[in-house]
């Protein structure tokens, strides 16, 4: 049986290795050789696992075997963001400083991926620390978009949408904290889904911002997105955040129809700096919503241009916090002949951060420092406020809403990186969810999707805490429409 | 200019980063634009808008106010002795190792 292995979703995948059409092993060898032959071009993985992937394959073979039920995500080949750890292999989160550093533990989604069958192929690129919005901050080298070479893939997550846009692996798992799923998803053409604050576990996440970090799937179908969210959604007592809130069948409420569904469209995402293919685009998906038997509600978002400002100061203070672990003590780089400890802290991080994270660093110690605290990081925080109080009114009105993922499709490599405000810009439309804390999910726009010709546009469907039922089951009618 | 080179002195000490001069000057007029952009923040009037550390407090509390994250204080195996050192640069066995911490 010839599977192509571009196009393969989970479902396919896991019936295919239950019929015996083909094994586990050999799906997961078919990706290792696409993977060896256009890798060094793309630059998605940083590191292959191929101990652990076939040991997982073996075992999922024998119970094909043996015809005994398989679990959800059996032989699925899978990639890995490399800021989530994997036990005994190395775990860098993109960044000089982790070069070395081997995961003591497993990250809980990782683990609940695997006690669901899938297989990990090995870890993603991504921006250093997560830390970026085009993959160019990775220490270790740039992603190039597989649709496009000349272009970046987007970031952080920049390597888990590459992988799957590219056929390297069937999912990835990626994380977000101002759009690093969703914006990167955008660019490569493929869907990406930053979940509810609180719903999927960040237990073994190298963090970034504490109070808007995420993790979530990168898939080629919302179908896909549905199946691994009810894989690593759900209370888990190593991480005090994930919420207790039941995991509904997110598979089971994608066959409800999307008519009479309440949309709204912000007047504030449709401005200026919009580049007007992406408006037309969304558009487009408006009027098949509406077409579908939506209410399309036109609403406003008053505070939307505040959330670049809020998200930046938020999360570097946050980040300042959460990186004066790496200090050259007990696990990462040390600098050599330190004569003393301060010395060693210093040019530890000095040689191992790079200067995006230095950067964000030495902003957030900044917005937090004796002086300035109330004018930068409470100032935000209240901000961060009508933020969230702008969802609350709108969630009154509306089920749903759709904006832009992106304000510009993939951009050149090295067209933004000497510029970090220009780059910060382009989280625009993403940075709200994470920090109002609602899920949101970008899925291609345009027609043909994954195949189109020109440079992916990505539509976001924003919704209520804990009601990824609702974001997905829009995001699926967008997928039907565009054919 | 509101952030000088005596400021990003002052603050890569609190952050323990060590920066050469032309890090030093970037870091400079890196802080000025960013800063200068969140300025925009200045035009709202938050009198009286309580500051939100985490979206966790909108939805985390019980009708008691309290979090049902907190559980039952009860010992439990954690990370074992080998693991955590195995990936330390120095130790002796027993401790990580640094150097000494009389003068910083």
């Amino acid at each position: 049986m010839k599977l192509s292995l571009e196009t393969l979703t989970i479902a396919a995948a896991r019936q295919a290795i239950q019929q015996k059409a083909i094994t586990a092993r050999a799906l997961a060898e078919g990706y290792y050789t696409r993977i060896a032959a256009a890798d060094e071009t793309i630059g998605a993985f940083l590191s292959l696992s191929r101990e652990r992937a076939f040991a997982q394959a073996d075992r999922i073979d024998q119970l094909a075997q043996r015809g005994d039920p398989l679990p959800p995500l059996a032989g699925v080949p899978m990639g890995i963001k490399d800021v989530l750890m994997t036990r005994g292999l190395v775990t860098t989160a993109g960044s000089k400083i982790l070069e070395n550093f081997i995961a003591p533990y497993d990250a809980t989604a990782v683990a609940r991926l695997e006690q669901a069958g899938a297989v990990m192929l090995g870890k993603l690129n991504c921006d250093e620390f997560a830390m970026g919005s085009s993959n160019e901050n990775s220490a270790y080298r740039p992603v190039r978009n597989p649709r496009d070479t000349t272009r970046v893939p987007g970031g952080s997550s920049g390597g888990s949408a590459a992988a799957v846009a590219a056929g390297f692996a069937v999912a990835t798992l990626g994380t977000d904290t101002g759009g690093s799923i969703r914006q990167p998803a955008a660019f490569c053409g493929v869907v990406g889904l930053c979940p509810t604050y609180g719903r999927v576990s960040r237990y073994g996440l190298i963090a970034f911002a504490s109070s808007l970090d995420h993790v979530g799937p990168l898939t080629r179908t919302v179908r896909d997105s549905a199946i691994l969210l009810g894989v690593i959604a759900g209370r888990d007592p190593l991480d005090s955040t994930s919420s207790d809130v039941p995991v509904p069948d997110y598979t089971a409420a994608l066959a409800q129809d999307v008519k009479g569904l309440r949309i709204g469209v912000a007047e504030e995402y449709f401005g200026e700096g919009l580049d007007p293919e992406i408006a037309a685009a969304i558009e487009q998906v408006i009027e098949r919503l509406r077409a579908r038997g939506c209410e399309i509600v036109r609403i406003s978002l008053p505070h939307t241009k505040y959330a670049i400002p809020t998200y930046y100061i938020v999360a570097t203070a946050e980040a300042s916090a959460n990186l004066a672990r790496f200090d050259g003590a007990r696990y990462g780089h040390r600098a050599c002949n330190a004569a003393t400890l301060g010395e060693m802290y210093r040019r530890s991080r000095d040689e191992g951060f790079g200067p995006e994270v230095k950067r964000r660093i030495m902003l957030g110690t900044y917005a937090l420092s004796a002086g300035y605290y109330d004018a930068y990081y409470l100032k935000a925080q209240r901000v961060r406020t009508l933020l969230t109080r702008d969802f609350q009114q709108t969630f009154t009105r509306v089920d749903a809403v759709i904006a832009p993922t992106t304000p510009t499709p993939a951009f050149k490599l090295g067209e933004k990186s000497n510029d970090p405000l220009a780059m910060y810009l382009s989280d625009i439309f993403t940075v709200t969810a994470n920090l109002t804390g609602i899920p949101g999910i970008s899925v291609p726009a345009a027609a043909g999707g994954n195949t189109r010709a020109g440079p992916p546009i990505g539509v976001q469907v924003l919704g209520r805490h804990f009601d990824e039922v609702t974001v997905l089951r829009v995001a699926q009618a967008i997928e039907q429409d565009r054919g | 200019m509101k952030v000088t080179e005596q400021d990003v002195l002052y603050v890569a000490d609190l952050a323990s980063l060590e920066l050469t001069p032309a890090e030093q000057s970037a870091m400079v007029h890196d802080l000025n634009a960013i800063l200068g952009y969140t300025d925009m923040l200045n035009e709202l009037d938050t009198t009286g808008v309580e500051p939100m550390a985490s979206v966790s407090t909108i939805f985390a509390a019980d009708e008691k106010g309290e979090s049902p994250a907190l559980r039952a204080d009860q010992p439990a195996p954690g990370l074992s002795h080998d693991d955590a050192l195995r990936n330390a640069p120095d130790t002796d066995g027993n401790f990580f190792r640094v150097p000494k911490v009389i003068e910083r």
